[in-house]
């Protein structure tokens, strides 16, 4: 019965078959995997919707992008951006910048919400770029723990496990997330502004980022369970608290029991 | 120049210097001994209602850690720790108030009591010479002496000697049994689980990653393929192997020429593993290309071969060679080709 086996799986036509069957499978897989980087590039613009957002464009971003969004010495090319990135740095007020620094800061919104759609729409319709993110993977209705996660391998080493902020290189700074919108946080992501890297949906899918924006949401409404956060930031405000107070502490403590009663 | 001479020279200058104990040089502006502070007497010895004040203090010291200790199992019954992890918070700070009020006023009030209220007078204790009298030392010599000629140490050389080749030998079976408390290190530190062929994966999931997933910018968290499903040693496995790959513009690499072959069309792996302490080098800045360990600042230049361009880190990041496969998998060529982490003796 075993022989039989081995001896019709050598046969010509069952190399035949195992062959197909892997090329079928390799190649349905490279299906699924190309259209889940395809799918954050979407949405249908008007035209009317376009030109607008170029005379915004014009008035608001041309001195320093270019008069066709090619870019400048002072500032990069718009060209594939996308209407995300439009979306993040205009809607955080990180654009239209003020000065040049080390990095862009988050300051108050400086547009409505219906003209950043509008600049984006124009931007999204020099060449295609990552999209608006859909508004089911921003409802925080995801898995937290997984979300947890995902943040502490990509993304706490930078914003800090509970996303407090961190310092990198010369002045520049991985910012608090603490209250960004989860639109922001997603577009975030799938762009990576500034010096952020990218995490496209092949590496963290639409659903994983739910789950991170999920984690975030979850910090938020939890306080901590150790009790005081000093700003979360770790041992350099725990340090300091138990150096002044702590100590403190025992020191006055030391005193009085040396000191001799009146 | 001579003692003697030394002596005068001292003599001179004023200086006391007493040649027969040690050397010490003793200026004759040294600060003298103070004495014993006047006797300071209590306010409690003196008058009976403060003595009386003091007292009443002292037990409500004590009615304070008796009201501790009950608010300590009060609270552990009133703040129970459930399911919700946030429940701990009140249960331990509750908790620990109240132990904490039941430990201090035992301890303040002792304290207290002694201060206060327990005989008040000053005690002086001279120091005694370190050095034994004549009489003590001889007896000493005359000890060592007499079990010398008892037990024929010095006369017998035959045991003397057999005695101190016993004594040299004893440690050695113990120096066999400690290396025996640990697996040997052997080759460990110079391999990871990287190989020719070994598909790389995401972190945490394992799922592998093509070279067309990873666009320009990207960052991805990297474990060998295999890892994910281990059991035993992972985190041994994952603190060694573990890489960070990332894109960037071919023009923005700088490779040295007989490391070309190493990245694939911009995609370059790294060791994760900080060579100056081991910390997990991630922090990576899209536009300058410089790669940031959290712990102590070490920067690297992903451009470059990951060459250390700040910090105390002394050694490149090793690179991981990577290709693709027939299906557009990225894969490793080979292990590392230098051990990954921190410095070691022998390396």
């Amino acid at each position: 019965m075993k022989n039989h086996f081995f001896r019709s799986r050598r046969k010509p036509l069952a190399a035949t078959l195992v062959i197909s069957a892997g090329l079928l499978f390799s190649g349905g897989g490279y299906a699924v995997a190309t259209s889940v980087v395809a799918t954050t590039v979407a949405t249908e613009y008007s035209a009317e919707q376009i030109s607008e957002g170029r005379k915004l464009f014009l008035a608001n971003c041309a001195s320093c992008h270019g008069l066709n969004s090619e870019g400048s010495a002072a500032a990069p090319s718009l060209i594939g951006v996308g209407a995300a990135s439009v979306d993040f740095q205009v809607g955080t007020g990180r654009m239209p910048g003020q000065g040049s620094g080390p990095q862009l800061p988050k300051k108050k919104v400086q547009f409505t919400d219906d003209q950043i759609t509008l600049m984006g729409a124009y931007i999204a319709s020099l060449a295609p770029g990552p999209a608006i993110p859909e508004q089911q993977y921003l409802e925080a209705t995801g898995d937290a723990t997984h979300g947890g996660e995902l943040f502490r391998i990509n993304c706490a080493m930078c914003h800090n496990a509970v996303g407090a902020a961190g310092a990198l290189t010369e002045g520049k700074y991985a910012p608090n997330l603490e209250g960004s919108e989860s639109k922001h946080v997603y577009e975030a992501m799938l762009i990576g502004p500034q010096n952020m890297p990218v995490f496209n949906d092949a590496n963290i899918t639409p659903q994983d980022k739910n789950d991170i924006i999920t984690y975030l949401a979850y910090l938020e409404e939890n306080p901590s369970a150790g009790g005081f956060e000093l700003g979360s930031i770790g041992p350099v405000a725990e340090g300091l608290f138990i150096w002044i107070f702590g100590l403190g502490l025992i020191v006055a403590i030391t005193v009085w029991l040396g000191a001799k009663s009146n | 120049m001579a003692g003697k001479d030394l002596e005068k020279g001292f003599e001179a200058e004023g200086f006391e210097h007493d040649f027969e104990s040690g050397l010490a040089v003793i200026p004759p502006d040294k600060i003298k001994d103070p004495g014993l502070e006047p006797h300071r007497v209590r306010m409690t010895d003196k008058s009976p209602a403060k003595a009386r004040n003091a007292e009443v203090q002292v037990a409500a010291m004590f009615l304070v850690s008796v009201l501790g200790s009950f608010f300590a199992l009060w609270a552990y019954v009133a703040f129970p720790i459930t399911e919700d992890l946030s429940t701990v918070r009140a249960n331990n700070f509750f908790l620990g108030l109240g132990m904490t009020l039941s430990l201090f006023g035992i301890g303040i009030g002792a304290v207290h009591w002694a201060k206060t209220l327990m005989p008040d007078f000053e005690v002086t204790e001279a120091r005694h010479q370190t050095r034994g009298s004549e009489d003590v030392r001889a007896a000493a010599i005359e000890i060592v002496k007499l079990a010398d000629s008892e037990s024929g140490f010095s006369r017998r050389k035959l045991i003397r000697r057999t005695l101190y080749g016993a004594l040299a030998l004893f440690p050695l079976p113990a120096l066999i049994v400690f290396g025996d408390l640990g697996p040997p290190v052997g080759n460990t530190l110079r391999h990871t689980m990287w190989k020719a062929g070994t598909r790389l994966t995401k972190d945490p999931t394992g799922i592998p990653i093509k070279a067309s997933d990873v666009t320009i910018g990207s960052v991805f968290h990297v474990i060998p393929e295999g890892l994910a499903e281990m059991h035993e040693h992972k985190l041994e496995e994952k603190a060694k192997a573990a890489v960070l790959l990332v894109r960037l513009a071919q023009e923005d690499l700088n490779e040295a020429p007989e490391k070309t072959s190493w990245s694939y069309d911009g995609i370059v792996a790294y060791s994760k593993i900080c060579t100056h302490v081991g910390c997990p080098v991630a922090l990576y800045e899209q536009q300058t290309h410089h790669l940031l360990c959290p712990c102590h600042q070490s920067t690297f230049d992903v451009t470059e071969h990951c060459k250390v361009l700040f910090g105390p880190a002394s050694r490149p990041l090793p690179q991981l060679p990577i290709s693709v496969d027939a299906e557009g998998y990225l894969i490793a060529q080979s292990d590392f080709l230098e051990p990954v982490g921190p410095s070691f003796w022998e390396r």
